[in-house]
C-alpha cells in the first residue's frame, strides 16, 4: 500500500546508508568503564539509588524515575560503582551532567529477571508500570518516556497508532537493520502498545529505500491479528519527523502547539516497540541499543548492539576508526545530529548513530553570502514557513515579526540550511531567535510577577496604615467611653465594687473577639488567594472561613452583650454605628477596587460591579450619616455638614486615586511605547482636573467651616487633614521623583515633562507644608482651658514621638526602596546610578537624623512626670470639639437668615448644653487630676513603676504585632508561634492596664 | 586531529549563489545568440562592454566599502545585472549609454542600498528606466533585423568592426539610417488611424521582420524554462505575468480586434519574455512567498498591458517591474503561506514598524 498524501517541501541529501548495512548487527564489546548518565530522556533526571563502591548486577536499577516524566536507569553490565560525578554527556551544548560510572567486571552477570507470562492478563496500569520500571524511553531521538505516551489512551481517543520506521536521516541504518533481523519482536512490541492504546488502525511508515526491512516486516506482520498496514513512502527528508509522518500517512495535520494524541494519533518508534518487546517478554530493561557506526573515517562501518554508557571511543575502535582522518564526530544523523569533541562521551538510550566523518565528507560550511531571498528554503520547508523571512527577522532581532511568521513551528530539520545557496546557517538563526524570545518571555513573566507583588504590597501597606489609624481612633473612643462609664459610676457612687469584677471579663472578651477577627481575616485572605490562583483546597478554606466567621460573630456578640449590660445604650450605639460605617467604607473601597480591576482587565460583569458599587456607596453614606448623627448627640443639623464634608473628601480621594492609577497606567504605556499614550495623557489630565476641582471644593468647604468657627482658626481635625494632605503630597512628590529617575534610567523621552511635573508637585508640597506648619502652632495654645499643664505637655510630647516614629519608619521604607532601586539600576548599568547613589545617601542621612531625634525624644518617655489623665483629657477635648462644632453651626445658622427661628433656638440650647457638659468634663478632669496627684504622692513609686510596666508591655505588643506582620508577609513557618506570642503579649498588657486602672481609680 | 564543533545540519547541497548566477548567465545565451543573429553584433558588444564595466564598478565599490573583493566578485551578481542591461539596451546604443546604465545599476541601485540582497529595486531596470527617461532618442533607436535589409537574402548585418566603431566612435556611418527601424511595439502604438489588420500588412517591420522578435522571444522562453527546470526560480512569477498579459490582451482583442493587438503579439514582442523570465524573477526584489510571487506577477502583467496600451513609452516591462518592486514588501505581508498545523495563514505584520 502506498500513500496518497504528502507533506510540503523536503530535500534529498545523499543517503550514504548502504555503507553500514553490509554487516549484520554485531555485539559491541563490554568496555572497562561504563558511564551512565542520569538524564538520557526528556524530563526530570533520575535519582541515584546506589552509592560508590556498590557492586551492581546487569539490569539492576541504579537510578529511579523522579516524577511523572522520568524513567529508571539500569546497570548495563555487572561491576562496581567507582564514581557518581559529572561527566561529559552527549548533548548539543557539550555540557557535563551527573553520571554513574561503573567499572565492569567482565562477567556480565544478570540480576534475576523475567518477562510477563501473559501481559494481557494483568491490568493495563500494571503493564505500563512494568514498562516504566524497565526504563524505556523513545528510541527515535527525543527520548520521551514511553509510559507517558502509553497513558494517552486514558484521556484521548486514540484511533491510529503510527509506528515510525522511516529513518529519513542519511547515514543511519539502525532501524533498518533492526527490522531486517528482528521484525517479529517489533511486531510483538507493537501488539503490546496496541493492547494498551486500543487503536482501530495501526500503520507502520517506512521509506522505500529499505526494501529488505519492508520484506521482513511484511513477513512478520502476517502473524498478527492487528489491523496493521505497512505504508511504504518515497524517500524524502524529513519524512520521519513526527508531524510530517502523520501528514504523510493519514493526511491529518497536528495543530500547532498540540500533540498528535489530540487528533487521535499516537506515534512510536519501531526501536521503542522492540525495547518494549524485550521488557515485556524477556524482562530485559533498556540497557543496550542498536547504534550505527558509520562515516568515512571508519574501516568497518556497521551496526552494533552496544551497552548504554559505552564510551564512543570503544565503539569507534571496534569499527576501526582512523583517528588521523577523523575530522568531525556527529552523534545522530547529519541533518539534526550534533557534534561532540570528545570520544570519552558515552552513548545513551537515544544514540542511534555515530558518524565519524572526514574533512572531505563534511567540510566546514563556506562563509555565508548575503541572502538573496531566492526562496529555495521556502520550497523545502516541511513546516511551510518562510525561512528567508525568518532569517531576516532573526538577524534584525525583530522577534515579534518572527513569532508572527510562526517561528515556533520550525522543527529545526535543517532542510533550509541544506539547500541555501548562500550557505547561511539558517537553523542557528532560528535557534538564536527562539532562545531570545524564550528569555524575553521569561523576563516578562518575572517582571509581571514582581509588579503584581509590588502592587499587592503597596495595597497591603496602605491597608495596614488605614487599619492602624482606625485602631487608634477606636482606642481613643474606647478610652473615652470607659472614662464615661467610670464617670457614671462616680456620679452614682453606688455599687462601685461590683463593676470592677466585670471589667476584666469584658476585656478578655474583647481580646478574644479581636483574635477571632484577625484569624477570620487571615483565612479570608488565604481563601481569596487560593481562588485567584485556582489552588486546591478552596473548599476546605471556605469551610474554615465560614467557621471562623461564626466564631468571630460569637466572640463579638459575647463581647457586645456584657457591654450592653454595663454601658449606656447611646454610646454603644455610636460604637456599633461607627464600626458599621467603617465596615461599609471598607466594603465600598473593596467594591471600587474590584470595579477598577475589572475595568482595567475588561473582564467580568462591569455593570453588575458598578451597581454593587453604587449600592455600597449608598449604604456607606447611610452608615456614615447614622454614625455622625449619633455621635453629635442626635443632632441632625450638626451631622449633615460633616457628612457632606466627608463625602466630598471621599469623592476627592477617590478622584485622586483614579488620577494616580491613570498616571501609573500612562507611565506604563509610555514605557512600552504604545500609541495610546497621547490619548491616555489627555485622560489623565482630565482626571487631574476633576480631582483638582473636587479638592478645591472640599477645601473651600473646609475653609468655610473653619472660617465660621468662632475661636481657634483651625481645629485639630483640620490640622490632621492638612497634615494628611501634606503627607499625601510628599508621597506624590516621592513617587514622581522615583518615576522620574526610572524614566531617566530608561532614557524615556518624557523625562523633561516629568521633571516639570515633579517640580510642580514639589512646589505644591512646599505650599501645603508651610500651610500645615503655620497651622500647627495653633493647637499648642488651644489647650488653654486644660487646667494642668503637665499632662498636656506629656500628651503633646507623646504625639510628637508617634509622629517621629512614623516619620522614621517612612524614611526607613524610603531608604530601603531607594536602595533597591539603586541595586536594580546598578544591575542594568543605568547612567543614573551616580545620581541615585547620592539620593540614597541623602535619604540615609535623613533617616539617621530622624532616628537620633526619635531616640532623644524616646529618652524622655521614661521620665517620672508621666501621669495618665488621658481619658479625662480626651473627654474634655471631645467636649470641646463638639462644642465648637455646635458653635460653628450656630454661627452659620445665625448668619443664614433662611433658617427658621425654632431651629436656631434648638441650636442655641444645644450649644448651651454642650458648654455645660464641657465645663463639667473640665471640672472632672481637674478633680481627677488632683486625686491622681494625691494618689501619686501616696503610692508614687508603685504607680510610676506600673506605668512604666504598662508602657513596656504596650511596646512588647507593638513589637509582636510587627513581627507577626513581617512573618505574615514573608509567610514564614513560625507564623503561628509569633501570633501566639502576640496574644500573650496582648494579655499581659491588658493585665497591667487593669491593675493600673484600678490604681488610678 | 581536534574534532570541530558545529551546528546542524552537517551536510550542504553543493550549490551556491554563484552557481545560481552562472545558471542565469547560461540561460541567457540562447537569447543573446538570437539577438546577435537577427540584430547584429551590437548586442554582443554591449553585453561584453557592460560586463567589463560592471566588474570594474563592483570591484571599486566593494573596495570602497572595505569588503573582501574576491568574495563579492565571485558571486557573479554584477555580471548578471550587466548582462540583463546589455540585453535590454538597443544594439547600437553608444558606449556611454551603457556606461551610465551600468554605473547607475551597480553603484546607485545596488551598493548604495547595501549591496547584494538589500536593494529594493531591480538594478538593471532602474538603470534602464533612467536611461529611457534621460536619453529617449538613443534608447528608442532600434536597428532592423537582417531579414529586412537587402531583402533578407543573406546574413548581411553590419560587420563586427563597423559595429564596434559605431558604438565607440560615435560617428554615424552612412549606413546607419538604413540599418535602423521602429520596433513592432512602436509601430503598433504610433499607427495613426490604421486598424490592427492594416498595420500588420502595411508596416514592413510587422509584415517582414516580426519573425526576428518571435525568435528572440522563443530563445528567452527556452532559457527561462531551463532555469525553472534547474529550480533556480519557481514557475509562479513568469506564469502569472504571461497568463495575466495573455488574458487581458485576449479580453481587449476580443472586444475590439481592430484597435488592440492580439495576445500572441503582446507575448512575443518587446521585452515580455526577457522580463517575465529574467527580470521579474530577480528574487531580491520580488515578493518572496509562492503566493506573493503570483500576486507580484499578476501586477506586472496588468501594468505591462496598461503602460503599453495607454502609457507614453513603447515598452513597459521596466516600469511595471519597478512599480511591483515597490509593492513587494507589502505583498509579502499579506501572502504568508499557511504553516503546518495552522488553520489559516497569518496576515499583515505584527510588531515593529
Amino acid at each position: 500500500m502506498s500513500t496518497q498524501f504528502s507533506f510540503h517541501g523536503g530535500v534529498h541529501p545523499p543517503e550514504n546508508k548502504h555503507r553500514s548495512t553490509g554487516l549484520a548487527i554485531q555485539t559491541a564489546p563490554i568496555p572497562e568503564q561504563l558511564v551512565v548518565p542520569l538524564s538520557q530522556h526528556i524530563g526530570a533526571p533520575s535519582e541515584v539509588v546506589v552509592s560508590v563502591g556498590d557492586y551492581v548486577l546487569k539490569g539492576q536499577v541504579i537510578a529511579e524515575a523522579a516524577g511523572r516524566i522520568s524513567v529508571n536507569v539500569h546497570a548495563p553490565s555487572s561491576g562496581q560503582i567507582v564514581a557518581i560525578e559529572k561527566h561529559e554527556v552527549p548533548h548539543i551544548s557539550g555540557m557535563q551532567a551527573p553520571c554513574i560510572i561503573i567499572k565492569t567486571d567482565g562477567k556480565d552477570e544478570w540480576i534475576e529477571h523475567a518477562g510477563l507470562d501473559d501481559y494481557k492478563a494483568i491490568p493495563k496500569q500494571e503493564l505500563i508500570d512494568f514498562i516504566r520500571h524497565h526504563g524505556i524511553s523513545g528510541m527515535g531521538g527525543a527520548g520521551f518516556p514511553t509510559d507517558v505516551k502509553l497513558h494517552l489512551g486514558d484521556d484521548h481517543i486514540v484511533n491510529t497508532l503510527v509506528l515510525n520506521a522511516m529513518e529519513c536521516e542519511p547515514y543511519i541504518t539502525a532501524d533498518d537493520m533492526l527490522l531486517r533481523e528482528h521484525s517479529e519482536n517489533v511486531i510483538k512490541g507493537i501488539e503490546v502498545i496496541a493492547h494498551l492504546l486500543q487503536p482501530s488502525h495501526v500503520m507502520i511508515g517506512i521509506e522505500d529505500n529499505k526494501p529488505q526491512a519492508i520484506r521482513a516486516l511484511e513477513l512478520a506482520a502476517k502473524a498478527t491479528n492487528l489491523n496493521l498496514d505497512i505504508v511504504v513512502v518515497p524517500t524524502v527528508y524529513p519524512s520521519g519527523g513526527e508531524k510530517q509522518l502523520i501528514k504523510l500517512l493519514t493526511g491529518v495535520e497536528v495543530p500547532s502547539g498540540r500533540i498528535p494524541a489530540d487528533v487521535g494519533i499516537v506515534c512510536q518508534n519501531v526501536g521503542t516497540a522492540a525495547a518494549i518487546y524485550d521488557a515485556v517478554f524477556d524482562g530485559v530493561p533498556l540497557i543496550s541499543r542498536i547504534v550505527t557506526l558509520t562515516g568515512e573515517a571508519l574501516a568497518r562501518p556497521h551496526n552494533m548492539r552496544a551497552l548504554i554508557g559505552t564510551p564512543l571511543e570503544t565503539l569507534l575502535n571496534t569499527a576501526g576508526v582512523n583517528q588521523s582522518i577523523l575530522y568531525r564526530l556527529v552523534v545522530g544523523g547529519p541533518m539534526m545530529g550534533f557534534t561532540v569533541d570528545s570520544q570519552a562521551i558515552p552513548m545513551i538510550k537515544t544514540t542511534n548513530c555515530v558518524i565519524a566523518a572526514t574533512y572531505n565528507e563534511m567540510p566546514p560550511a563556506p562563509p555565508a553570502n548575503p541572502c538573496i531571498r531566492c526562496g529555495m528554503c521556502e520550497q523545502v520547508c516541511p513546516a511551510e514557513l518562510l525561512p528567508q523571512q525568518l532569517h531576516w527577522f532573526a538577524k534584525g532581532k525583530e522577534f515579534e515579526k518572527a513569532k508572527h511568521h510562526n517561528l515556533f513551528d520550525c522543527i529545526e530539520c535543517g532542510a533550509c540550511s541544506y539547500v541555501c545557496p548562500s550557505n547561511i546557517p539558517l537553523v542557528q538563526y532560528y535557534r538564536f531567535a527562539k532562545a531570545e524570545i524564550r528569555a524575553e518571555e521569561a523576563e516578562q513573566r518575572k517582571s509581571d510577577h514582581a509588579r503584581i507583588r509590588f502592587e499587592a504590597r503597596q495595597a497591603r501597606l496602605e491597608q495596614e496604615k488605614a487599619d492602624k489609624e482606625a485602631r487608634r481612633k477606636q482606642r481613643a473612643a474606647d478610652a473615652a467611653k470607659a472614662q464615661a462609664v467610670k464617670k457614671d459610676k462616680d456620679e452614682a457612687k453606688a455599687a462601685v465594687s461590683a463593676s470592677t469584677s466585670a471589667e476584666p471579663d469584658l476585656k478578655a472578651l474583647k481580646t478574644a473577639a479581636a483574635v477571632a477577627r484577625t484569624k477570620l481575616k487571615k483565612a479570608q485572605k488565604a481563601l481569596q488567594n487560593a481562588e485567584e490562583k485556582g489552588l486546591d483546597g478552596q473548599e476546605k478554606l471556605r469551610v474554615t472561613v465560614t467557621e471562623l466567621e461564626a466564631k468571630a460573630q460569637a466572640a463579638q456578640e459575647a463581647f457586645d452583650q456584657p457591654q450592653t449590660n454595663k454601658t449606656d445604650t447611646p454610646s454603644l450605639d455610636i460604637k456599633q454605628l461607627k464600626t458599621n460605617a467603617a465596615v461599609a467604607r471598607t466594603k465600598l473601597k473593596q467594591a471600587e477596587k474590584a470595579l477598577a480591576k475589572a475595568e482595567e482587565s475588561g473582564e467580568g460583569d462591569l455593570i453588575e460591579l458598578r451597581s454593587k458599587l453604587d449600592a455600597q456607596k449608598v449604604k456607606t453614606e447611610a452608615a456614615q450619616a447614622a454614625f455622625d448623627q449619633a455621635e453629635s448627640g442626635g443632632e441632625i443639623s450638626d451631622a449633615i455638614p460633616q457628612a457632606k464634608l466627608d463625602e466630598m473628601k471621599a469623592d476627592a480621594e477617590s478622584a485622586f486615586a483614579k488620577v494616580e492609577k491613570a498616571r501609573s497606567a500612562l507611565e506604563a504605556v509610555i514605557e512600552s511605547g504604545s500609541p495610546a499614550a497621547e490619548k491616555m495623557k489627555a485622560g489623565v489630565e482630565k482626571l487631574q482636573a476633576k480631582y483638582s476641582a473636587l479638592k478645591a471644593e472640599y477645601e473651600k468647604a473646609l475653609a468655610g467651616n473653619s472660617a465660621a468657627e468662632s475661636k481657634s482658626s483651625l481645629s485639630p481635625a483640620e490640622i490632621d487633614a492638612l497634615k494628611q494632605d501634606v503627607e499625601a503630597l510628599k508621597a506624590k512628590v516621592d513617587k514622581a521623583q522615583a518615576a522620574l529617575e526610572a524614566a531617566i534610567a530608561s532614557d524615556s523621552p518624557a523625562v523633561e515633562k516629568m521633571k516639570a511635573g515633579v517640580e510642580k508637585l514639589k512646589s505644591k508640597y512646599q505650599a501645603a507644608k508651610s500651610e500645615y506648619d503655620s497651622a500647627v502652632p495653633v493647637p499648642v495654645p488651644v489647650p488653654v482651658p486644660v487646667p494642668v499643664p503637665v499632662p498636656v505637655g506629656v500628651s503633646h510630647h507623646g504625639v510628637d514621638l508617634d509622629d517621629l516614629k512614623s516619620d522614621m519608619d517612612a524614611m526607613l521604607t524610603k531608604v530601603s526602596k531607594a536602595k533597591r532601586a539603586l541595586a536594580t539600576a546598578e544591575a542594568s548599568q543605568s547612567p543614573a546610578v551616580e545620581k541615585m547613589k547620592a539620593g540614597v545617601d541623602k535619604l540615609q542621612s535623613k533617616y539617621d537624623d530622624l532616628k537620633s531625634e526619635y531616640l532623644n525624644a524616646g529618652g524622655k518617655v521614661a521620665e517620672p512626670e508621666v501621669v495618665d489623665p488621658k481619658a479625662l483629657k480626651q473627654d474634655v477635648s471631645i467636649m470641646r470639639t463638639k462644642l465648637k462644632k455646635a458653635q460653628t453651626l450656630l454661627d452659620t445658622a445665625e448668619s443664614d437668615a433662611s433658617l427658621p427661628e425654632n431651629e436656631l433656638d434648638v441650636l442655641k440650647t444645644e450649644v448651651e448644653r454642650l458648654t455645660q457638659l464641657h465645663h463639667e468634663a473640665k471640672e472632672k478632669l481637674d478633680a481627677h487630676d488632683k486625686v491622681l496627684i494625691d494618689k501619686a504622692a501616696a503610692e508614687g513609686i508603685d504607680l510610676k513603676k506600673l506605668k512604666i510596666d504598662a508602657a513596656m508591655a504596650r511596646a512588647a505588643v507593638t513589637k509582636a504585632e510587627r513581627a507577626a506582620t513581617k512573618a505574615r508577609e514573608a509567610q514564614t513557618e513560625d507564623l503561628s508561634d509569633i501570633e501566639q506570642e502576640l496574644v500573650i503579649a496582648q494579655q499581659k498588657a491588658e493585665k497591667i492596664n487593669q491593675t493600673l486602672s484600678r490604681f488610678s481609680d | 586531529m581536534a574534532l570541530i564543533r558545529t551546528s546542524s545540519p552537517h551536510l550542504h547541497k553543493a550549490s551556491s549563489t554563484s552557481d545560481v548566477m552562472r545558471l542565469v548567465v547560461l540561460a541567457t545565451l540562447p537569447g543573446l545568440a538570437a539577438m546577435t543573429f537577427f540584430f547584429g553584433w551590437g548586442t554582443l558588444i554591449n553585453v561584453i562592454w557592460a560586463c567589463l564595466l560592471a566588474v570594474g564598478f563592483e570591484a571599486s565599490i566593494v573596495k570602497l566599502r572595505k569588503r573582501p573583493l574576491g568574495f563579492y566578485l565571485k558571486d557573479y551578481s554584477a555580471l548578471v545585472t550587466a548582462l540583463l542591461l546589455g540585453l535590454a539596451l538597443p544594439p547600437f546604443a553608444p558606449w556611454w549609454i551603457t556606461l551610465v546604465g551600468v554605473f547607475v545599476a551597480i553603484v546607485i541601485a545596488k551598493h548604495l542600498y547595501g549591496g547584494l540582497g538589500q536593494n529594493p529595486f531591480n538594478p538593471a531596470m532602474v538603470a534602464y528606466a533612467l536611461l529611457l527617461v534621460s536619453f529617449p532618442l538613443q534608447m528608442t533607436t532600434w536597428n532592423a533585423p537582417f531579414v529586412m535589409i537587402n531583402g533578407g537574402e543573406s546574413w548581411n548585418v553590419l560587420g563586427f568592426s563597423d559595429t564596434l566603431l559605431l558604438i565607440f566612435g560615435g560617428i554615424e556611418p552612412p549606413l546607419f539610417d538604413s540599418l535602423t527601424s521602429a520596433t513592432p511595439l512602436d509601430v503598433m502604438r504610433h499607427r495613426g488611424g490604421l486598424t490592427t489588420e492594416e498595420v500588420w500588412s502595411a508596416i514592413p517591420v510587422l509584415a517582414e521582420g516580426i519573425g526576428a522578435w518571435h525568435a528572440v522571444s522563443a530563445a528567452y522562453f527556452m532559457g527561462g524554462v531551463f532555469l525553472i527546470y534547474r529550480k533556480v526560480f519557481t514557475i509562479h512569477t513568469p506564469l502569472a505575468i504571461l497568463a495575466t498579459l495573455a488574458i487581458i490582451s485576449s479580453l481587449f482583442y476580443a472586444l475590439d480586434p481592430y484597435q488592440y493587438a492580439d495576445p500572441f503579439f503582446h507575448l512575443t514582442t518587446g521585452a515580455t519574455m526577457l522580463g517575465a523570465f529574467f527580470i521579474a524573477t530577480d528574487p531580491v526584489t520580488s515578493a518572496t512567498s509562492n503566493r506573493g510571487k503570483i500576486v507580484f506577477g499578476i501586477g506586472i502583467g496588468v501594468l505591462i498591458f496598461v503602460i503599453r496600451g495607454w502609457g507614453g513609452y513603447p515598452d513597459a516591462v521596466a516600469f511595471a517591474v519597478l512599480l511591483m518592486n515597490l509593492s513587494a514588501p507589502f505583498i509579502d505581508q499579506y501572502t504568508q503561506p499557511r504553516s503546518y498545523g495552522h488553520a489559516k495563514a497569518n496576515r499583515g505584520m505584527k510588531g515593529g514598524m
